[in-house]
C-alpha cells in the first residue's frame, strides 16, 4: 500500500520574509563569539529550514491552522530588537499587567532580553537553578545540549524553525531529583513594542528532576498598545515522580500577535498539570502539546480563553497518549464578544501500545454577540481498544433565563452579565491554585462592574 | 422484504472466515467503452443515452473543471490507498440489452439468476405489496417495477436516463443544484461520467405511497460506476427511499464515484436509508471497493425535512459524508450511522449539517465500530451561519472497539458564528465492556454470540430509525460482518 501522501510536501506559496534574512545575519554575527557550537550549527539548520517554510497560509493539508489565517503575521517584516528597551519597563509598570508576589521567584524578559534590574533569579543553590539561559549554557552545558530542542522539532514548522534560529537567551529552570523548592516561579515576557513592528522570541527549557515538586507561571503581556509578534517556545521535561503545576497567562496588546507553543513531556508516574488564561490579540495562540513516554502518568489541562472586538484567539492542545496506565482530562471554556473569533482544536492521540487510557476532552463556549464566532474541533484518535476516552462540546449564548432571574432581583443587565459571564468562567478559575493570577481573571471578567 | 435476501447463517468454525457471499460474476456481454475518460468518452456516454444538449455541455464543463483538479484528489481524510489510475478505467458499460423492458419476460434469464443469486428476487417482489424496486445493473437500468402504481399517484420513480428523455425540465433544474460540478474531484468526475441513477420527484402534497427502493451493483470487470440519483420532494410531499447495495467478489480495486443529490420543498419530507455492503477486500485488504460518494441533501423549504440514515458494513474504503443544508427556516436534519470496519477495511465516514434558516435543528447519532485491522472515523461538520437565528444541533459519536489493532478516531468541526445556537456534541470511545460479557457469559451464552448482542445493543437506536425490513436485515450484516473478529 502507498500511503497518499501528496499535498504534505508542498510547502505553500510563503518564504520567510526579507527582514528575518537581514536580523539573522546580523544577530548570528554577533553570537557566534560566544556561542557553543553545537548551538551556532542548530541556528543555522533551524534557519535553513526557516526560509524554506516560511509561515505557511496555505489552507490545504494545513490543518494546525485552518481556522487560523496567519496571513497578516506572514507578511509582515518583523524587525529583530538588537538593543534592549529597558527604560520603559519598571517594577510598578509590570506589577499592574499580571500576576504578582513579591515573595515568587522572578525572571523577567523585555522584547526577549533578560533584564537584570528587574529580575530575581535564584541560582545559587546547586538544588535549583532558576536563570538565564544564556549563562546556564556555560556552567550547565551538557545537560542544555541534551534537552534544548529535544522535543521541538524544527523541520516541519516554520514558527519552531524561526524561534531556534534567533535563539540568543531564555529561561532555564532546573529542580534537581527530590527538590521542591519553596517559591513559586515567575517567568515573565513583557513586550514593549515600538513604531515598527518588532518580535521577539521568547525560550523556556524546564527541567523537572525526578521526584521533584514545582509551581511555575510564565506570563506573556504587552506594555504599549501596538503591534508585536511574540513567537515563544517552552520545553518542560518532566521527570520519574515529579510534579509540575504549570499556568500561563497571556494578555498580549490588543494588536499584538503571539504564536506560543509548549511541549511537555512526562516521566513514570508523573503529574502535570496547566491552567492557561489568553485573552485574545490579533492572533494569540497557545499551543500545547504533552507526550506520555512512559506507563503510570497524568495530567491535566484547563484554559479559559476571552476576546472581543475584532480579537482572535486560539487554543490548539495536543496529547499524545504514547504509553499505558496513563490519564489525561482536558477542561476548556471560551467566551467571545464582539466580532471575536475564537478556535479550539484538542486532539487526542491514543497509541496501540497505550491500553487502560483513560481521556476526558471537553470544550464549553458562550457567544455574547452576534459577530461572535467559535469553531472547536475536539478529536479523538484511537489505536487501542482497553480505553476509556470521551469528548463533548458545546456553544450557546446567555440564557434569556438567567438574566431574567437576575434583573428581576433588581441587579442592573450589565452586571447581571458579567456575573452570569463569571459563573461560567468560574469553574476554570478555581482551578488556578495561585490567589494573584484567580484574583487578576476576576478583576478582568467583572471589569466594569459593581462587584469588581 | 421476505425472508430470501436475509444473510442467514449458523455459525460454524469453518464459516468464521467465510468469504464474501455476494462474489460472483454473471457472464452478460456487456457494451464496454474503452478504458480512460476523454471529452470523446464523456460526448460518447451523452450520445449513447441520447442526451439533450444542455446536459452534454453540463458534462463537458465538469469534465474540463476535473482536468484542472488533476492530481488533486482529497487528501484529508483519514484513508490510505494507492493512487488511482483513471485512465485504467471503463466509463461506459451496460448490459446489452436495451434497457426499455415492459415486463420480465424480456429480460435476459441469466441476469435474473443474478438479481435472485443477490437476493432479489424480482418476481416475488412484485408480487409484494409496499415495495418498488428500481434495479440498476452495472449502468443501465434494467427492470423497473410497480411503476405503474406509483404513476397513479402522480410519483415519478425511475432511471436517471429516462428521466432525462421524459423530463428534461425538472433534470435541467435540479440536476447540480445541490452538488453543483464544481464540488469535489469525485462529484467532478461523476459529473461529467456518470451513468445512470434514480430519479424520482413527488408532486405537491403527496405521500409516496410505497416506500422506494433501488438495488446497486458493480458488475462489469473494472469498471467504475458513477451514478447519480436525484430526489425532488415538491410542496407538501414525502417520501421515503431505501438503498441497497451488494458487488461481486474482484480481485482489483473498484472505484465507486456516486452523487446523490435530494432537494425538500416547503412541508416536504425526505427520508433516505441505506444498507452497503459492497465487497470489502479479503482478509489481507487485497481488493475491494472504493466507495468514494458524496450525498446531499437541500432542505430548501420551510418547515422541511431531510433524513439519513445509514448502516455502512462493505467497501474497502468508505469516503462518504451525507449532509444536509438546511435553508429553510424551521427545517430539519438527521444523520443516523453505524459503520463498521473489520479485517482492513477504512471508513472515514460523517456528515455535515449546514444551518442556514432560522429555528433550524439537526440531529447526528454516528456509531462506529472497529474490529481486525480496520480504520474508522467519524468526521462530522456543523456549521451555524450568522442567519441561522435559534439554530439547535445535537451530536454524538461513539466508537466501540474490538481487538487491539483497530483505530476509532472522532474528527468533529464545529463552527458557530450566531449566538443563539445552541450546539451540543459528545463522543466516547471504549471497549465492550466486560461486565456486560460476563453477564451473559455466565448466562451461558457464547462469548462470540455475547459480542453479537452487545454490539447490536449499541446500534439498536440506529436500527430503529430503519424502515422494518432493513432494520431485520442490517442485524444480519453486522453480525456476518463481525464474524472472526472475536476471540
Amino acid at each position: 500500500m502507498v500511503v497518499n501522501l501528496r499535498g504534505l510536501n508542498m510547502s505553500g506559496n510563503s518564504v520567510a520574509h526579507d527582514q528575518y534574512r537581514l536580523d539573522f545575519k546580523e544577530l548570528d554575527g554577533r553570537l557566534v563569539p560566544d556561542s557553543p557550537s553545537w548551538l551556532s550549527e542548530n541556528r543555522q539548520i533551524a534557519f535553513s529550514e526557516f526560509e524554506n517554510l516560511g509561515f505557511r497560509t496555505t489552507k490545504r493539508a494545513n490543518e494546525r491552522w485552518k481556522y487560523t489565517n496567519i496571513a497578516p503575521l506572514a507578511r509582515t517584516g518583523f524587525r529583530y530588537r538588537f538593543e534592549p528597551n529597558e527604560d520603559v519597563v519598571t517594577i510598578r509598570s509590570i506589577r499592574e499587567l499580571l500576576p504578582w508576589h513579591e515573595d515568587w521567584t522572578r525572571l523577567v524578559f523585555v522584547d526577549g532580553m533578560y533584564s537584570d534590574l528587574l529580575s530575581n533569579p535564584d541560582n545559587n543553590s546547586s538544588d535549583v537553578y532558576v536563570g538565564q539561559l544564556r549563562e546556564a549554557m556555560v556552567d550547565r552545558s551538557d545537560v542544555i545540549e541534551n534537552s534544548l530542542g529535544s522535543l521541538v522539532s524544527y523541520s516541519k514548522d516554520g514558527f519552531l524553525a524561526a524561534n531556534m534560529a534567533f535563539l540568543s537567551d531564555g529561561a532555564f529552570v532546573h529542580v534537581s531529583n527530590g527538590v521542591s523548592p519553596r517559591k513559586v516561579i515567575h517567568l515573565i515576557f513583557v513586550s514593549t513594542g515600538d513604531e515598527d513592528p518588532m518580535v521577539s522570541y521568547p525560550r523556556t527549557l524546564v527541567l523537572a528532576g525526578s521526584g521533584s515538586d514545582m509551581t511555575l507561571v510564565e506570563s506573556y503581556v504587552g506594555l504599549l498598545n501596538n503591534s508585536y509578534f511574540t513567537n515563544a517556545v517552552t520545553e518542560v521535561l518532566v521527570e520519574d515522580g515529579s510534579k509540575v503545576e504549570h499556568y500561563r497567562y497571556m494578555k498580549e496588546s490588543q494588536d499584538a500577535f503571539h504564536v506560543g507553543t509548549s511541549r511537555v513531556q512526562l516521566g513514570r508516574d508523573s503529574t502535570f498539570s496547566s491552567s492557561s488564561f489568553s485573552q485574545g490579540s490579533s492572533i494569540a495562540r497557545n499551543d500545547l502539546g504533552v507526550t506520555f513516554n512512559s506507563p503510570g502518568s497524568s495530567c491535566s489541562l484547563s484554559g479559559l480563553y476571552q476576546a472581543s472586538d475584532s480579537e482572535h484567539v486560539d487554543s490548539s492542545i495536543d496529547i499524545d497518549h504514547a504509553s499505558p496506565n496513563c490519564s489525561s482530562d482536558q477542561y476548556f471554556k471560551g467566551i467571545l464578544d464582539g466580532n471575536s473569533r475564537g478556535v479550539f482544536s484538542g486532539k487526542v492521540l491514543v497509541r496501540p501500545e497505550a491500553q487502560k487510557t483513560i481521556a476526558r476532552q471537553a470544550d464549553k463556549n458562550l457567544l455574547l454577540s452576534e459577530g461572535a464566532r467559535i469553531n472547536t474541533k475536539p478529536s479523538l484518535e484511537i489505536f487501542a481498544d482497553d480505553v476509556v476516552c470521551s469528548h463533548g462540546a458545546t456553544a450557546g449564548a446567555l440564557a434569556d433565563e438567567l438574566m431574567f432571574y437576575m434583573m428581576s432581583r433588581g441587579i442592573d443587565e450589565k452586571t447581571a452579565r458579567s456575573l452570569i459571564v463569571y459563573g461560567f468562567a468560574s469553574e476554570i478559575i478555581d482551578k488556578f491554585n495561585l490567589a494573584p493570577i484567580r484574583d487578576r481573571i476576576e478583576c478582568l471578567l467583572l471589569d466594569g462592574s459593581d462587584f469588581q | 422484504m421476505t425472508n430470501p435476501k436475509v444473510i442467514s447463517r449458523t455459525s460454524s468454525d469453518k464459516e468464521l472466515n467465510s468469504d464474501y457471499k455476494y462474489g460472483f460474476v454473471t457472464d452478460i456481454e456487456t457494451d464496454l467503452a474503452p478504458k480512460g475518460v476523454n471529452e470523446d468518452i464523456v460526448r460518447l456516454i451523452s450520445a449513447k443515452k441520447n442526451e439533450p444538449e444542455f446536459l452534454l455541455e453540463w458534462r463537458l464543463k465538469a469534465y474540463r473543471h476535473w482536468l484542472k483538479q488533476a492530481g488533486k484528489d482529497p487528501d484529508w481524510a483519514k484513508i490510505k490507498f494507492p493512487a488511482i489510475d483513471y485512465q485504467d478505467i471503463h466509463y461506459y458499460a451496460s448490459p446489452v440489452q436495451a434497457p426499455q423492458l415492459e415486463s420480465l419476460d424480456e429480460v435476459d434469464p441469466e441476469l435474473i439468476e443474478a438479481f435472485n443469486k443477490l437476493g432479489i428476487p424480482i418476481e416475488e417482489q412484485k408480487k409484494m405489496s409496499g415495495v418498488a424496486v428500481d434495479a440498476i445493473f452495472d449502468s443501465s437500468s434494467v427492470a423497473t417495477t410497480y411503476q405503474e402504481s406509483l404513476e397513479k399517484a402522480g410519483v415519478i420513480f425511475c432511471s436517471m436516463s429516462e428521466a432525462v428523455q421524459r423530463y428534461p425540465d425538472l433534470v435541467r433544474k435540479y440536476l447540480g443544484s445541490v452538488v453543483p460540478y464544481s464540488d469535489n474531484y469525485y462529484a467532478t468526475l461523476n459529473s461529467a461520467v456518470f451513468s445512470d441513477g434514480s430519479f424520482v420527484y413527488v408532486p405537491p402534497g403527496v405521500r409516496c405511497p410505497m416506500e422506494l427502493m433501488t438495488y446497486f451493483r458493480i458488475n462489469a470487470e473494472e469498471s467504475g460506476q458513477f451514478e447519480r440519483t436525484l430526489i425532488i420532494a415538491d410542496k407538501g410531499s414525502s417520501v421515503s427511499y431505501l438503498e441497497g447495495c451488494t458487488a461481486p467478489m474482484r480481485k482489483s480495486h473498484q472505484l465507486h464515484a456516486a452523487v446523490v443529490e435530494l432537494v425538500a420543498l416547503d412541508d416536504a419530507e425526505i427520508k433516505y436509508s441505506t444498507l452497503q455492503n459492497w465487497y470489502p477486500g479479503d482478509k489481507n485488504g487485497e481488493g475491494g471497493v472504493y466507495n468514494f460518494v458524496t450525498k446531499r441533501g437541500k432542505a430548501l423549504g420551510n418547515n422541511s425535512k431531510i433524513s439519513w440514515t445509514q448502516v455502512e458494513t462493505g467497501s474497502a474504503i468508505t469516503w462518504k459524508y451525507p449532509s444536509v443544508i438546511l435553508q429553510g427556516d424551521n427545517s430539519v436534519g438527521e444523520f443516523y450511522s453505524v459503520a463498521l470496519v473489520n479485517n482492513h477495511q477504512q471508513a472515514d465516514t460523517g456528515t455535515k449539517m449546514i444551518h442556514i434558516g432560522r429555528n433550524t435543528k439537526s440531529t447526528i447519532v454516528a456509531k462506529g465500530i472497529s474490529a481486525g485491522k480496520g480504520s474508522n472515523t467519524y468526521r462530522g461538520l456543523v456549521q451555524i451561519m450568522p442567519s441561522a437565528q435559534n439554530a439547535t444541533n445535537f451530536t454524538q459519536c461513539d466508537s466501540l472497539l474490538i481487538g487491539d489493532k483497530c483505530g476509532a478516531h472522532t474528527v468533529p468541526y464545529i463552527d458557530v458564528r450566531n449566538q443563539t445556537a445552541r450546539m451540543e456534541h459528545e463522543a466516547s470511545t471504549s471497549k465492550v465492556s466486560d461486565d456486560q460479557l460476563f453477564y451473559s457469559m455466565q448466562r451461558g451464552i457464547s462469548e462470540e454470540e455475547s459480542h453479537y448482542m452487545i454490539v447490536n445493543g449499541f446500534c439498536r437506536g440506529i436500527f430503529q430509525e430503519l424502515p422494518f425490513e432493513f432494520a431485520m436485515e442490517a442485524q444480519q450484516l453486522l453480525r456476518v460482518n463481525l464474524e472472526g473478529a472475536v476471540g
